[in-house]
């Protein structure tokens, strides 16, 4: 260490303005994004556009039939990912002994995690559209979008019910409880936020999602509500990008997909801040 | 009623069927693509198939090389990599060690939340509104090249990097840092010759993880990249990245066609890519993990 403690300091300093500055890049480069949407798309968006139908062509009217769409493939997805991923976490976390195969399950997990979106929508397409003859509807886009969001909520899942502490596990063994009524009855309630936190981010991530319903759930237009789970649906991501790309009146649908992404945008953003305070709050909890 | 150790049992067994599910649902995955897939390669051949530099699906007599969709999937993805690397990394170091605790406690929550923004607001930024600022900059016919949609996978990915890379550099244990600054080291001379050399597979890990992400990302590049199937010359001209191939081209190939099952070679191609990123990253990761864990 020869230098002057001078010099030490600049280079400190230095150093230290470049990254202050790459995190200004970063968070105003995404904050810019996020202003051009609402401030182009806020004034198109009202209680009308909300609840109506689309009219003339998709060139005026609402987004109700989007929104409804995306609400049905959402509850569908959900309600299948859930308990299958929480699940498979309790098997993870409190049944099975380390070795090779949960080794193995969690490459599994890892690698399912990382499959480029677009294939899960050929998957869903080859299987639950033409397979199972399922057609495209909200009933092959739910599952699809399920196992996209699978790994997701078995991490959550694992994180929160590692966060339990052995004590709470011991003292239920002690009163001679079983192991299964130990999960269900200590274990499971106390890691509950951490859970409901892990399936909240699935719904704003299923929200969002596009590629895996291009061909298994969504249609650009429909001139009904979907009547059953094996009808198409609308949905808002796709709404978004079909008036953008197979519009037909560009002039007047690409206002109407700035006031849909606003929507989503807002939906999802307001989706995720209810799962990160929901998850500090409970980090605080666990700590005490 | 059955006897508790049955139903111990029975739960147990059950429980197991279900931590299964994403190895049934990978294999599935694996075994309908090469379903699908595979009778592309026996048609024209593996080889023909990648490096073949003509995309003319729809043509008679069709033709079927992937090469410029695979080169603009590489070219797109490395160009974000360049945006994305550099600013995440840094911005990660900065939120761990230099900013004030009150002030990460709101950007660490707030970069989270970011990275929930969906796809298909990127691409509707990219292509009303850093396509048409790009053309008009540079002069271009169209605002939709490679470009574009380098800068807003770049953007995407920063998020994903920055968080995981934030974790990777703060689960470098205290002990570490204390002992550096113990020693007279400058703060700088501590993160950037102690804590960054220790985080580096987990940064790595990051990146990595990054990477795969932006060569899968489907919607931003479907919207922004131009669509053009050719070489990119420049990337200041339109590309057809692999995703967006099949998201394009899949609702007008005919079932069973050549064109359908060239679709699934590429989701093949794309499988196998991703996947080996993947394995890349879990080994830097375990790497990580040992090396922190000091075992």
């Amino acid at each position: 260490m020869n230098e002057k403690l001078s010099a030490r300091n600049f280079k400190q300093k230095l150093f230290f303005s470049i990254f202050a500055f790459a995190l200004l890049v970063a968070l105003g480069a995404l904050a810019l994004i996020i202003y051009f949407i609402f401030s182009k798309g806020i004034g198109v968006v009202n209680w009308e556009f909300i609840s109506q139908m689309p009219r003339n062509g998709m060139s005026e009217g609402g987004i109700f039939p989007a929104l409804l769409g995306s609400f049905y493939l959402v509850v569908g997805a959900i309600s299948i990912a859930a308990p299958l991923g929480v699940f498979a976490a309790i098997y993870l976390t409190e049944y099975a002994k380390k070795g090779r195969g949960v080794r193995l399950i969690r490459i599994g997990i890892n690698n399912l995690a990382g499959v480029p979106s677009v294939v899960f929508g050929l998957f869903g397409l080859a299987v639950f559209v033409k397979y199972l003859g399922f057609g495209v509807s909200i009933i092959s886009g739910a599952i699809t979008l399920a196992i996209v969001i699978l790994p997701t909520i078995i991490r959550a899942s694992e994180e929160a019910l590692m966060a339990v502490p052995d004590e709470y596990r011991r003292a239920s063994f002690a009163l001679g409880a079983t192991r299964w009524q130990t999960v269900k009855k200590v274990v499971l309630p106390a890691a509950m936020p951490g859970i409901l936190t892990g399936c909240i981010l699935g719904v704003g991530r299923v929200a969002g999602e596009t590629a895996p319903i291009i061909f298994t759930a969504a249609t650009f237009f429909s001139m009904r509500l979907p009547g059953s789970i094996f009808d198409e649906v609308m949905a808002l991501p796709y709404h978004i990008y079909a008036l953008v790309t197979a519009g037909t009146n560009p002039y007047k649908q690409v206002p109407l997909a700035y006031g849909t992404a606003v929507v989503l945008l807002a939906l999802v953003l307001l989706i995720n801040l209810v799962a990160i305070v929901l998850r500090i709050r409970y980090d605080k909890m666990m700590k005490r | 009623m059955i006897d508790w150790k049955t139903k111990e049992k029975i739960v147990k067994k059950v429980l197991y069927i279900f931590a299964l599910s994403s190895i049934i649902f990978l294999t599935g995955i694996v075994i309908v693509l090469f379903n699908e897939g595979l009778p592309i390669f026996k048609e024209i051949g593996i080889f023909d198939f990648i490096f073949g530099k003509e995309w003319y699906p729809t043509y008679d007599p069709p033709s079927f090389g992937i090469l410029p969709l695979l080169l603009a999937s590489v070219v797109v993805t490395l160009g974000a990599m360049i945006i994305s690397i550099p600013i995440g990394v840094s911005s990660a170091i900065f939120i761990s060690y230099i900013l004030p605790k009150r002030f990460k406690i709101i950007v660490k929550p707030l970069i989270e939340l970011l990275a929930g923004v969906p796809s298909v607001i990127y691409g509707l930024f990219g292509m009303k509104i850093l396509g048409p600022f790009l053309r008009e900059s540079f002069g271009l016919p169209t605002g939709l090249t490679a470009l574009t949609a380098s800068i807003m996978l770049g953007i995407m990915a920063l998020p994903t990097i920055v968080s995981l890379a934030e974790d990777a550099i703060t689960s470098v244990p205290k002990s570490f840092r204390d002992a550096s600054l113990a020693l007279g080291g400058t703060k700088w001379e501590t993160i950037s010759r102690i804590i960054v050399p220790t985080a580096t597979s987990g940064i790595v890990t990051a990146i990595i993880l990054g990477i795969g992400r932006a060569i899968g990302e489907t919607m931003t590049v479907l919207m922004v990249a131009g669509g053009a199937a050719m070489i990119p010359k420049s990337i200041l001209k339109p590309v057809r990245p692999m995703t967006a191939s099949i998201a394009a081209e899949m609702g007008e190939a005919p079932v069973g066609s050549a064109h359908y099952h060239a679709l699934f070679g590429i989701a093949i191609i794309l499988f196998v890519i991703t996947l080996f990123f993947n394995i890349l990253a879990d080994i830097a990761s375990e790497r990580f993990k040992k090396k922190v864990v000091g075992k």
